[in-house]
């Protein structure tokens, strides 16, 4: 295996983790005014998520700088390219952060339903703008010969665009809604329990949407074959058993298999990608891949050696903070924020 | 307004901001450690209280300073496409070191100490704060190694038209960074300890104020700001000389020096004029900016006119003046207000160890709240110094920002992002000061039984 497939692995790992991690983390903000009814629940809601959001997001932001440093020109392109979701993202993410921190610092009414509306939607944008950039990478978008993206912003608005943001979006709702059954009692507890058995068929039939939009939008058959392969049909078969785990009110082991379709699904879909990195919809051949829009060899080595020394420590410590506070919030705790 | 203008004030504007919190992380962060381990040897309440009164202020800056550095990590790729392909090989890398080494240790571990107290042992507590402040001041390191190459590039090769890495050690290694990174961590460390002062300040002029927490809060900041002025004027001197050798033309507008002089005067104030590119008025002092330069009353600096020809010669026709009067004036206003932080800490350290202090010295106390603007004021200016004269280079001598700008973001994508996060970065700035103001005046814990603020203020300690 050559260092640029070697990047293409990580990068997918560094998105995986993001994905797995701050995928609960924006569930929990999107069912915050929606299982939230007082003020202390939302601060319960809140603090399940408090110590872990902050480290949770760095994997987006490692995602890309590790893009910027292995595949400068992919980063260029995507993100010059893709500039207002990326505002609005950027927009989503600062208001959200902020939101944390600043909401129970004043007991002002006004001034923590300002702030839990900022954390609402600084979690709702990023999965559906992140599902549209995702989908849009795959499906293709005008690159010119150049490495220069030529398209606008409605261009990053179709269809199959649309449905795979939503579908992002629903999901991490009820992977939120597990990880708050697991870290809450009573109450908060039962009322996650019954939003997940009525978004849990929701969620289902979006994703068979969008695997269908995938087979018509994309080039998985071409490049996948007929026949995906073990990867995406272990998506889907983690996802029939997320449910199946649920309705034996085993939610540890439902969302544990959330968290498996998770990572297959990214994993799919950087498999569709495949050597590529960004899809030119206008010439096959100006695709972006892991060759043509690479760092030098030197700096590709260079990176390795960093990214497989420290990326085990960050798992480690990560893995130790979550068993710290590995207990669950109840009325009682202390609540920090 | 055209693309490259806009993109240049977003530039501005959102990393302005970024730094505007940034200091204080880093400096304020190795003070709330220390405080923190002293609590956890001593065993004494009022470290504490005085970890979690100042742990508290941090929490609130940190918040900011995260949030807007993604910005910063992004902005790169959105508004600065050219620039990311030409330098991805050698900029991205630290970059992507940064969030590996520093991003990930210091989110985690802070999540670990804001909600541990009650799940921790003391000293696993005191650790995490104690990685919180190396790894932000790790990640000003890398971050600083990312723009030392643009300063002065080092390990690279032109191959394609573009620049690739081919010695990571020299990257690493920059001898800017040596002079750069000890500037900004000191200079962190000296915004902490005048926010510490002029808190603490204000709380032992009021009479119902915890005063055994701030007396001891200021005597810790008056000693580690003492330390931390010198050092960063000390930093900063070794910073003009090795701009003097690397960066000419930014020491020349720095010092509105129109021509070559040996030996070189220094300029205490210049009225100037850009355009013809002369004095209007101007007091000098003879060799001095030779003696500062080059420790010696000789020595010849050269000036704006002759390097403008020089650097015509070399790389083509051109416009290789950076704005003059901005960096003149950020220059002054830096090392006036490193000047004034001097004498502040040390009168404060003065006040610290004398034995009472009678009702007449503290007197003076009460300036201290207002001298918070003072490092603020020279990290802004001190940036704005480092990247304006560097101009029109993005990489000095390799890229010019004309050329760095991403070709494809048209003007109105530019002026909704700027005018976006000119707003949003605004009400962020008044919810932000808003809390820092409330939470600063806070009356952290039960005075210990102090009556009134009338009496003597000692600030030597009982
Ligand atoms: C009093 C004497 C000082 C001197 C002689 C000095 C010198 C310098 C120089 C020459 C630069 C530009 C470096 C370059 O572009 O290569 C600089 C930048 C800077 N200064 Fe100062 N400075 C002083 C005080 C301060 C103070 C008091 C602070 C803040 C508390 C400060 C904060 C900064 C910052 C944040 C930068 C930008 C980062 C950098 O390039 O180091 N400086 N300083």
């Amino acid at each position: 295996m050559d260092l640029n497939t070697l990047w293409f692995i990580l990068i997918t790992v560094l998105y995986v983790g993001f994905f797995v991690l701050e995928g609960f983390d924006f569930g929990v903000g999107i069912l915050l005014p929606i299982l939230g009814k007082d003020d202390k629940t939302r601060r319960m809601i809140i603090n399940t998520i408090g110590p872990h959001w902050d480290g949770n997001e760095v994997w987006l932001l490692t995602a890309g700088g590790a893009s910027f440093a292995a595949f400068p020109h992919w980063y260029a392109t995507m993100f010059s390219g893709f500039y207002l979701p990326l505002f609005l993202l950027l927009v989503a993410l600062i208001i959200r952060g902020v939101a944390f921190e600043f909401r129970s610092k004043d007991e002002n009414p006004l001034w923590r339903k300002t702030w839990d509306w900022a954390i609402f939607v600084g979690s709702l944008l990023p999965p559906l703008l992140l599902g549209v950039a995702f989908a849009n990478i795959v499906k293709g978008v005008p690159i010119d010969a150049n490495m220069t993206y030529t398209g606008g912003f409605f261009n990053l608005l179709n269809p199959y665009a649309l449905i795979a943001g939503l579908t992002s979006v629903v999901i991490f709702t009820v992977y939120g809604g597990l990880f708050l059954s697991l870290k809450t009692t009573g109450k908060l507890h039962d009322s996650a329990i019954s939003l997940i058995k009525k978004a849990g068929p929701v969620s289902a039939a979006f994703i068979i949407a969008l695997v269908i939009a995938t087979y018509l939008s994309t080039d998985i058959t071409a490049q996948l074959g007929i026949n995906p392969g073990m990867i995406p049909v272990g998506a889907a078969l983690a996802i029939l058993a997320a449910g199946a785990f649920f309705n034996q009110q085993r939610q540890g082991w439902a969302f544990t298999m959330t968290a498996v379709a998770i990572s297959l699904s990214v994993i799919s879909l950087f498999e569709i990608l495949f050597p590529r990195v960004m899809v030119s919809s206008t010439s096959a051949d100006f695709s972006l891949t892991i060759y043509n829009a690479s760092s030098s060899p030197y700096t590709l080595r260079v990176m390795t050696i960093v990214a497989l020394t420290l990326v085990p420590f960050v798992l480690i410590y990560q893995g130790w903070s979550y068993w710290v506070f590995r207990q669950r919030i109840t009325e009682k705790s202390v609540l920090e924020y | 307004m055209d693309a490259l203008t806009l993109a240049r004030l977003q530039f501005a504007v959102t990393t302005v901001y970024h730094f505007f919190f940034v200091p204080l992380t880093l400096g304020l962060s190795i003070l709330v450690a220390i405080m923190e381990t002293l609590y956890v040897q001593s065993g004494q309440d009022v470290y504490k209280q005085m970890t979690k009164f100042w742990g508290k202020l941090f929490i609130i800056n940190f918040a900011m300073g995260v949030v807007t550095g993604i910005v910063q990590e992004f902005q790169f790729g959105m508004n600065w496409s050219e620039y990311s392909r030409y330098v991805g090989d050698i900029f991205g890398a630290p970059l992507a070191i940064e969030a590996l080494l520093a991003f990930f240790l210091e989110s985690t571990f802070l999540g670990v100490w804001i909600f541990g107290w009650d799940k921790l042992s003391k000293k696993v507590h005191a650790t995490a704060i104690w990685l919180v402040a190396i790894s932000s001041n790790l990640s000003a390191l890398w971050i600083l190694i990312a723009n030392s190459f643009m300063q002065q590039p080092v390990g690279y090769e032109i191959i394609n038209g573009r620049a690739q890495m081919n010695d990571f050690f020299a990257l690493i290694l920059n001898p800017n960074i040596w002079t750069q990174f000890p500037h900004v961590v000191s200079s962190g460390l000296s915004t902490a300890a005048f926010f510490i002062l002029g808190i603490s300040a204000f709380h032992l002029l009021r009479a119902a104020s915890n005063h055994d927490m701030h007396r001891r809060s200021f005597q810790i900041a008056a000693i580690i700001g003492t330390l931390a002025v010198i050092g960063v004027i000390m930093t900063g001197h070794s910073q003009a000389q090795h701009m003097v050798e690397t960066q000419p033309m930014k020491m020349a507008a720095a010092e509105a020096l129109w021509d070559t002089e040996s030996p070189a005067a220094m300029s205490l104030f210049t009225v100037g004029n850009e355009k013809e590119r002369r004095d209007v008025f101007a007091i000098r002092i003879p060799r001095l900016l030779s003696l500062l330069a080059y420790n010696q009353l000789n020595g010849t600096v050269k000036g704006i006119n002759e390097l403008q020809e020089e650097f015509t010669a070399q790389y083509g026709p051109g416009n290789y003046v950076p704005p003059v009067a901005v960096s003149y004036w950020s220059f002054r206003l830096m090392v006036g207000a490193g000047m004034l932080m001097l004498l502040a800490a040390i009168y404060a350290l003065f006040l610290t160890m004398g034995e009472e202090v009678g009702s007449k010295s503290p007197r003076l106390l009460k300036f201290f709240p207002y001298l918070i603007a003072l490092p603020y004021l020279a990290n802004t200016t001190g940036w704005l110094l480092t990247e304006l004269g560097r101009a029109p280079w993005v990489v000095y001598g390799l890229m010019k920002m004309e050329d760095a700008v991403s070709i494809n973001v048209g003007i109105g994508a530019l002026w909704t992002t700027l005018i976006g996060f000119t707003l949003l970065y605004g009400v962020l700035m008044v919810a932000d000061l808003y809390l820092l103001v409330k939470y600063a005046r806070k009356n952290s814990s039960k005075p210990l039984s102090q009556k009134s603020g009338e009496a003597a203020i000692s600030l030597a300690g009982d």
